[in-house]
């Protein structure tokens, strides 16, 4: 009955601000502890991220990522599953994106390979998410635990197959050749330029559009379809699903597969639009600050892209920090958004049940 | 209740406790008398468990107070509660299972940072309270390798070894097998003569009276009356717990019962324990009539309602339905039931019947969201959704008439129409509906019963499932009694009366016709 009384901005807005703004409140006084001017530091930050064309570039790109692990998390959270798995997921993604292009790339051009390399992703990253969702479904293993577990057999998986069979002949540095040009995603800055719009060179390439085309269809899926209703039915409310008369083991698997196949798609920014190989650690975390950003979206696409862009500006912005000012290590940067992340995800409820208790007294007086 | 001057063991005053909108507990009253046993008998739902919480300390009372031996005591959590001299022996025990008996007896009062001190005072005084108490048990035994009636034992000990005087069963006997029941109400008898006294909280006729000295009935969270046991009886206790309402009169013609649409053999249901919830319960749905299922809450009804609308797979038996056989080898579920045509009002609205976090035009489809007139191509048609909403929330009164609000946020009548109207707007042959009123204002139930008798009048078959007598006597046209999961008794509602349906649900009819005491 409470959720009726609070206005609904409060939760939209008003909390996740005050979380964001303790987290500055407390790396603040990190920067200050080590001897440097939070002010000064902040205005790095948010000039690096937002102040010239490039950082704006770098800064969606590294969105366009969490935009991708993001949905990925709230698909599955939606069916009341914690797909943790993302960064495994992300991985074999890219490993499907590299297959496709390392085959092709002599021979197709660009039109070919890259569809082929959108389905390359999404169907290794749901394959990754099958094992753990057919546990869940059928065997009642914790999907949680086995999310975890696929990570690390993605990581050994991943060092396996690109030292041993995909690394290029005579050289020592553990990736795969360089895929031919036809087989790279555009830039953005690239197709702009023609139509005379100069947005700076970056990595922001294509897998941001279709990052956007990924959130209005998981929006639609979500929230206008069947299997929509299912999911969100189950993720609320298991027992009326069994009511309802839906197969939950279906749904849920279902659930994973797309949510892996979204986390798949960090494969087509990172191998396809930006590195050009196929590489290790690509993912560096980004399927892990996924559920930061889902939770931080209030598991809804646009909330999605809002944090995604947010956790961009913080890691393009904390790298103009660290360059601008070299007491403040890369190391203190990784602090500034490990603080962001747990006042925003983790500590979520910290204010939630006091300021919502504010507002229904408010109300109730 | 006996006026002496001794303080009683426990007293309770006027304890109130509410959770949102739901009153768990109101001004409750009781009084235990030092070294007896005493029975808090009520249907599920009724506030037992709340109250035993409070006394616990696992809740805290909006208002009112407990008394041990005539001292006042504040119980804000389970510490504040075993210092008082209070035990508690829960329903599902509170025991690490891979632990030794003595390692979990001692859990929480180690004393000390190492174990072996602790361990071995311990042990001494264990094997002494088994012998007072009569209370055999290997104390090196790891508890998840005892039977069920050991690991009570356990936690009965567990409880004495903290010094408890004053013991709280809750619903001792439902995980235990007859002969186990019977040993722990020789223990039981054993405490008492050393002093302990026992609550024990059930909501079994037979054994409270089997048991108890004393006993106390709550209905709907209020305290309700107060007996002796040796001058009470099972026809009268269940009356109480079931409670008289204000007479419904609902106008309806007879019955003009045709074909047998549903009919069930046998149905036998085990649930996840192994422990039989549904014993071989037979019967035949007519077109045209109101079944009705009388019992108190608890006996197999739930399980009935689940079995047959495929929600839970039977384990034995068979349902013939709409042309089709089904067993527990070709099992429907309750997605195919609902194509078979039959709708399913289920007795939870909360749990089962709506997802109270959906718009209520949302929630109105659940069940039915993958029928064509809701549904698209590819998406789900929003406005039809709605458009039909509003109709339905027009034809049956629902208040606010706004599809978009929250499900959660309607009271729970006008939550209980959104239900019905979902169910019985699809036409259905057959109509489960359980506890069709449970928490509707009078208004509205009149509104409902009629809705249920016009289905009937148009040839449909209705089952329906109520712990309201009254309900069952003016609705249906025959009923079944139900008992510990079986089926005991069947007569047709122009014979029935609270009387007989009462005995009926204590599973004290024939026994009382034949000169036995129950």
């Amino acid at each position: 009955m409470s959720e009726a009384k609070v206005p609904a901005w409060v939760n939209i807005a008003l909390i996740p601000f005050l979380n964001i703004l303790l987290a500055f409140i407390v790396s603040g006084l990190v920067i200050l502890a080590i001897g440097e001017n939070p002010i000064e530091a902040a205005g790095y930050l948010v000039y690096g991220a937002f102040g010239y064309d490039e950082g704006i570039g770098y800064t969606l790109y590294y969105a366009t990522n969490l935009i991708f692990t993001g949905l990925a998390v709230s698909v599955a959270f939606k069916g009341g599953l914690f797909n943790i798995g993302g960064e495994g997921q992300a991985y074999i993604g890219g490993l499907g994106v590299g297959l496709v292009c390392l085959a092709l790339d002599h021979t197709m051009p660009l039109y070919i390979i890259a569809p082929l390399a959108i389905i390359g992703a999404a169907v290794f990253g749901a394959a990754w998410a099958y094992i753990p969702a057919y546990l869940q479904a059928r065997r009642g293993s914790h999907i949680v635990i086995t999310t975890i577990m696929f990570n690390f057999i993605a990581s050994s998986l991943m060092v396996y197959l690109i030292v041993n069979w995909l690394k290029e002949d005579g050289r020592m540095a553990p990736n795969s050749r360089t895929f031919e040009e036809n087989a790279w995603l555009p830039y953005l800055h690239e197709l702009l330029s023609p139509l005379g719009i100069d947005i700076g060179d970056s990595p922001l390439n294509l897998a941001f559009i279709i990052a956007l085309i990924c959130c209005v269809f998981v929006w639609g899926l979500i929230w206008h379809t069947r299997w929509g209703y299912q999911l969100r039915t189950l993720g609320t409310n298991p027992t009326a699903a069994r009511y309802a008369g839906i197969d939950t083991a279906k749904v849920t698997i279902w659930a994973m597969l797309i949510s892996g196949g979204l986390a798949g798609f960090v494969g087509i920014n990172e191998i396809m639009g930006v590195n050009h190989n196929l590489l290790l650690n690509f993912t560096a975390g980004y399927g892990f600050a996924g559920i930061a950003v889902s939770l931080m979206g209030r598991n809804h696409p646009i909330g999605i892209v809002l944090a995604a862009i947010l956790f961009g500006a913080l890691y393009q912005g904390g790298a103009e920090l660290a360059f601008e000012i070299p007491t403040i290590t890369p190391e203190i940067v990784v602090v500034i958004q490990g603080l962001v992340i747990l006042f925003s995800g983790a500590l979520e409820h910290m204010f939630k049940d006091r300021i919502e208790g504010f507002f229904i007294r408010r109300a109730v007086a | 209740m006996t006026n002496n001057t001794v303080p009683f063991a426990i007293e309770l005053r006027d304890i109130s406790k509410r959770f949102g909108a739901v009153q768990a507990n109101k001004d409750i009253c009781l009084q235990v008398p030092a070294g007896t046993i005493h029975g808090i008998i009520g249907e599920n739902g009724a506030g037992k468990s709340t109250l035993m919480s409070i006394i616990y300390g696992f809740y805290e009372a909006d208002t009112g107070f407990i008394e041990v031996d005539g001292k006042r005591v504040d119980i804000r959590s389970s510490q504040d509660a075993i210092d008082a001299g209070i035990g508690m022996v829960h329903q599902h025990f509170m025991l690490v299972e891979n632990f030794s008996v003595l390692e979990n007896v001692v859990l929480g009062t180690e004393g000390g940072a190492l174990l072996k001190g602790g361990l071995t005072a311990a042990r001494v005084e264990l094997q002494r309270l088994a012998k007072e108490y009569s209370l055999d048990i290997d104390v090196d035994a790891i508890v998840e390798e005892l039977p069920v009636g050991l690991q009570q034992r356990v936690e009965i000990l567990k409880a004495l070894y903290r010094g408890a005087r004053i013991l709280i069963l809750d619903e001792p006997t439902g995980v235990l097998t007859p002969q186990e029941a019977d040993h722990l109400f020789r223990i039981l008898k054993s405490l008492k003569e050393q002093g302990v006294t026992v609550l024990l909280i059930t909501h079994k006729l037979r054994e409270i009276m089997a048991s108890t000295d004393n006993i106390s009935v709550m209905r709907q969270g209020e305290m309700v009356a107060h007996r002796e046991t040796q001058h009470t009886n099972t026809e009268e206790l269940a009356e109480l717990m079931v409670g008289k309402k204000v007479r419904l009169t609902v106008n309806k013609d007879d019955a003009q019962p045709s074909d047998v649409f549903l009919s069930a053999k046998n149905l036998t249901q085990f649930d996840g324990q192994g422990v039989k919830r549904l014993k071989e319960v037979s019967l035949e749905l007519r077109a045209g009539e109101i079944l009705g299922i009388a019992g108190v809450s608890g006996n197999g009804q739930s399980e009935l309602l689940n079995v047959l609308s495929g929600i839970t797979p039977m384990s034995e038996g068979e349902i013939q339905f709409a042309g089709q056989t089904i067993t527990a080898k070709a099992p429907k579920d309750a997605a195919q039931m609902r194509d078979l045509k039959m709708a399913h009002v289920p007795e939870d609205r909360h749990k089962m019947g709506l997802v109270t976090g959906f718009e209520a035009y949302e929630a109105a489809v659940l069940g039915y969201h993958n029928s064509a007139s809701y549904n698209g191509k590819i998406l789900m048609d929003h406005t039809a959704m709605l458009e039909e909403c509003k109709v339905r929330m027009a034809d049956w009164d629902v208040r606010p008439p706004n599809p978009h609000l929250k499900t959660a946020n309607f009271s729970g009548g006008n939550q209980q129409k959104i239900v019905i109207a979902r169910e019985v707007e699809q036409n259905p042959d057959v109509l489960l509906i359980g506890q069709p009123t449970r928490g509707v204002d009078i208004g509205a139930i009149e509104n409902i019963h009629e809705q249920i008798v016009k289905l009937r009048d148009s040839g449909k078959a209705i089952l329906l499932v109520s712990v309201e007598l009254d309900e069952i006597m003016a609705l249906s046209d025959r009923i079944i009694v139900m008992f510990d999961g079986a089926v005991v008794g069947e007569l047709d509602a122009k014979d029935a009366d609270e009387r007989t349906l009462g005995l009926m649900m204590a599973n004290a009819y024939n026994k009382e016709e034949q000169g036995v005491s129950a």
